[in-house]
């Protein structure tokens, strides 16, 4: 593993728990991206937020900003049409059942040790390395 | 426009420009992450522990406040209770993570870039949303 392998991930990391350090000092709120942009979409029941769509034109900024001054991202994407519908559908709706997603439950959940996290965290690692696993290991596989 | 709406779109600004320099926005990298049993990429481990650190310290701190700068509370979820919507909603969103590579932040912060996948990803996840929304009470 090179240096640049690791050096650019936890740059990275640290911008996201700096982000999620200054949405719960300042406004009090996890920095979940699955809620955020339910919310920013009117689908959980109070209608459209303007944090959420804050957060979330945020996000498509900053993702610009990078790009344009910073480093531009590779983006390979291999799966299918099909494959990215299910996918999408599935992560939209598991997210929103399990309360959490990478951010909500990952960043801010393990850092503040909340139970429900830990567990949430533990299963949806799992699960996707299994499926990556069953994807591309064995016969019948994609690749 | 209010300071609690400007300071979502300055924490978004960050997480964004994260996400892009972390290599996140990647879905060939995420799944190379995942790939513990092939030709596994451990460095996206990174990503997570470097966010843990200011994410941790952050909640040190509110241990010591009262109200966060621009809220009269706190709005952090007290429960503890391990149930089935957590588990199963946590193993869906695992297995379609792991069959695409993406999760919402990056898929969102990868709609600039004017990939067709991307967007065809996010509008299904939002609809997997609406979804979510619309049984919800059935999911008790």
């Amino acid at each position: 593993m090179s240096y640049s392998s690791f050096f650019w991930p936890l740059a990275g990391g640290l911008l996201i728990g700096l982000s999620a350090a200054i949405y719960l000092l300042l406004n009090g709120r996890i920095a979940g991206i699955s809620g955020l942009a339910a919310s920013a979409f009117g689908l959980t029941g109070s209608g459209i937020s303007g944090l959420g769509v804050g957060f979330l034109g945020g996000i498509l900024a900053g993702a610009a900003l990078a790009a344009s001054f910073l480093r531009f991202p590779i983006i390979e994407v291999s799966s299918s049409p099909v494959l990215l519908v299910a996918g999408g559908l599935i992560v939209g709706f598991g997210t929103r059942l399990g309360s959490g997603c990478t951010s909500g439950h990952g960043v801010c959940g393990l850092a503040r040790l909340s139970p429900r996290s830990i567990v949430a965290t533990v299963v949806f690692m799992s699960v996707a390395a299994a499926t990556v696993l069953i994807m591309r290991h064995f016969p019948g596989g994609r690749s | 426009m209010n300071a609690r709406i400007i300071v979502a779109g300055v924490a978004g600004i960050l997480f964004g420009i994260g996400l892009v320099l972390s290599d996140m926005i990647n879905p060939a990298r995420v799944l190379a992450f995942l790939d513990v049993a092939g030709d596994w990429d451990p460095s996206l481990a990174f990503v997570m522990g470097g966010a843990l650190i200011p994410s941790a310290i952050a909640y040190r701190i509110k241990a010591r406040l009262q109200a966060p700068v621009f809220d009269i509370s706190f709005h952090v979820p007290e429960n503890r209770k391990l149930d089935r919507k957590l588990i199963a909603g946590s193993a869906l969103f695992g297995l379609g993570w792991g069959l695409v590579g993406l999760c919402p932040g990056p898929a969102f912060a990868g709609l600039v870039f004017g990939r067709w996948e991307i967007v065809l990803f996010v509008a299904a996840m939002i609809g997997g949303m609406g979804i979510h929304r619309l049984f919800q009470n059935r999911f008790a």
